[in-house]
């Protein structure tokens, strides 16, 4: 039987999602993980509004990545471990599309809720009502960008005993731009100043990732998988 | 300039003699580590050619 | 792509061995005479500068080898691509021997950097464009050194090592970028005043002198590391059984 591309990417896509909805516990895990590290700052720190506003967009886009790393283990593992990602590579339909339709699964699950949840930090935060669109939309055009390149730091992972640590190293250099321009895009915002450039920055970077990333990740994991 | 301003470098003596210090050590740790790492490998060939060599004409 | 034979031949381990044998006394020693003269030309005849001093002297050290750092990833990437296009495996010996010279490079400019910061700023670290950009490039280096150590299979860690290597590329102009930025709307008007003034005669050529006996050393560290390596990854031929043979005599 042979199918096309796009019902591959669909059927992939579905599969995936009604993999995690099976596990859907499993998924609370990086949201909570997410909620806790935004809290950990005032209380380490102080519980003062101005001090915790200004540090706001920073602290919670540095949840967002750490909770977004963490998260990036199930992209791949489950389906390393149980072959299914074998039969992946061996399909004939073009590898980065078919990675592509499992990342934006990954994000939908992961990076997608993150985004739900940032009004609530910016509570926590005392961020303003325009700080906290500001940040959604950030963490819009941003959280995609975590899920596209932390997929080529984990397929070139995936095949190793201890690769968590190592992934971290790999993974989060690459995410600091994203953490600039997003965090510093909010900062800006809540000084009045214009954010047209940043967003079309960040809009930009989103953009590349896309195109590049499932390339480089398809690449990554046939070499992981020899 | 005189020996000792050449040393004492206006003042700067620390911050400029450790740059310089650091850079030789870090540089010689680089040209000789390869150098030593040969002189290890060459080692560790020989014997494994020697084992060889007698598992075969053992047989 | 295919590439002409002569390309394949010439960057047959072997021939690549016997080569780099033979150029690694020239690269050392026109190194170390042109590192002499160029510390001859910086530390004692160039005169101090009006306002740093006798310290900007750390400049002859902490700025080849930031050029260096780059220069050495760029290497390591393009190696790392003809490693993956075209499986020479002397490209990949190459890639994976460049990484730590690169780091130590990246740490030196990072190190000097500090030494110079603080009788300039006096801070040991200044959130600075460069020098966060630097310590970034030193992160990219390990992760690259972390990933072909924790891969068993030479030829595997090298195809990994060249994604990542070409990953960080791309990424390098947006890091470079991001920081830059970042670093333009917190800064001080006090930070970066000396690169813009243009570079008196007298510390421009001990300062080129020293970038270009750092390139040398690069060259010569590089080609000894590589012929190790070598040695190692073709154990199993017959050219490396006699080499050791004849080096046991």
């Amino acid at each position: 039987m042979e199918t096309t591309l796009s019902s591959a990417f669909w059927a992939l896509l579905k599969r995936d999602l009604m993999l995690a909805y099976r596990h859907r516990n499993e998924l609370l895990n990086p949201l909570f993980f997410f909620i806790l590290v935004v809290m950990l700052f005032p209380l380490g720190t102080t519980p003062e509004k101005q001090l915790l506003m200004t540090m706001a967009p920073g602290v919670i886009w540095v949840a967002a990545l750490l909770a977004s790393m963490l998260s990036l283990d199930t992209l791949f593992r489950a389906d390393y471990e149980d072959g299914t990602l074998e039969q992946i590579l061996l399909s004939p339909h073009p590898l980065p599309v078919l990675v592509l339709a499992k990342i934006i699964g990954h994000w939908l699950v992961t990076g997608f809720p993150m985004i739900l949840l940032a009004p609530l930090l910016g509570v926590f935060m005392y961020l303003p009502g325009e700080g906290i669109v500001t940040l959604m939309l950030t963490l819009i055009l941003g959280t995609p960008v975590l899920s596209l390149v932390g997929a080529i730091g984990m397929a070139l992972t995936v095949g190793l005993h201890r690769g968590g640590m190592l992934l971290s190293l790999l993974v989060l250099p690459l995410y600091i731009p994203v953490l600039i321009f997003s965090a510093n895009t909010v900062g800006a915002d809540m000084a009045d100043m214009t954010i047209k450039g940043q967003l079309y920055f960040l809009s930009a970077m989103l953009v590349l990732a896309i195109t590049l990333a499932p390339v480089a990740t398809a690449a990554a994991l046939r070499i992981s998988l020899e | 300039m005189t020996l000792s301003e050449f040393f004492h470098m206006g003042g700067y003596a620390f911050y400029v003699w450790m740059s310089y210090g650091l850079a030789l050590v870090v540089l010689l740790a680089i040209f000789f580590g390869p150098m030593i790492a040969k002189k290890q490998i060459l080692k560790e060939l020989r014997m494994k050619y020697r084992q060889q060599e007698k598992l075969d004409n053992g047989n | 792509m295919k590439l002409p034979a002569i390309v394949h031949k010439f960057s047959s381990p072997r021939n690549f061995y016997f080569m780099a044998g033979r150029l690694i006394p020239w690269l050392g020693w026109s190194c170390l005479i042109l590192t002499l003269t160029g510390l001859y030309y910086g530390l004692i005849d160039a005169p101090p500068d009006y306002q740093q001093g006798e310290s900007y002297r750390i400049m002859f050290i902490h700025v080849p080898s930031a050029w260096m750092s780059m220069f050495i990833y760029m290497v390591m990437a393009s190696a790392g691509a003809i490693g993956l296009i075209w499986r020479i495996k002397l490209a990949d010996i190459v890639a994976y021997s460049s990484a730590p010279i690169g780091a130590a490079f990246t740490f030196l400019a990072l190190a000097t950097g500090a030494l110079w910061g603080k009788p300039m700023w006096g801070a040991w670290w200044v959130w600075d464009a460069r020098l966060t950009s630097e310590l970034i490039l030193l992160f990219l280096y390990l992760g690259f050194i972390a990933l072909q150590a924790s891969i068993e299979d030479p030829r595997n860690a090298a195809r990994a090592g060249a994604v990542l290597a070409l990953v960080g590329v791309v990424n390098i102009p947006i890091i470079h970028y991001s920081v830059e930025w970042w670093s333009t709307l917190h800064q001080g008007p006090t930070v970066t005043k000396f690169d813009k003034p243009s570079i008196h005669l007298s510390m421009l050529i001990p300062l080129l002198m020293m970038a270009v006996a750092f390139k040398l050393f690069y060259a010569t560290s590089l080609l000894m590391r590589a012929r190790g390596e070598v040695l190692k990854r073709e154990q199993n031929s017959r050219w490396v059984k006699e080499v050791v043979e004849n080096d046991a005599k």
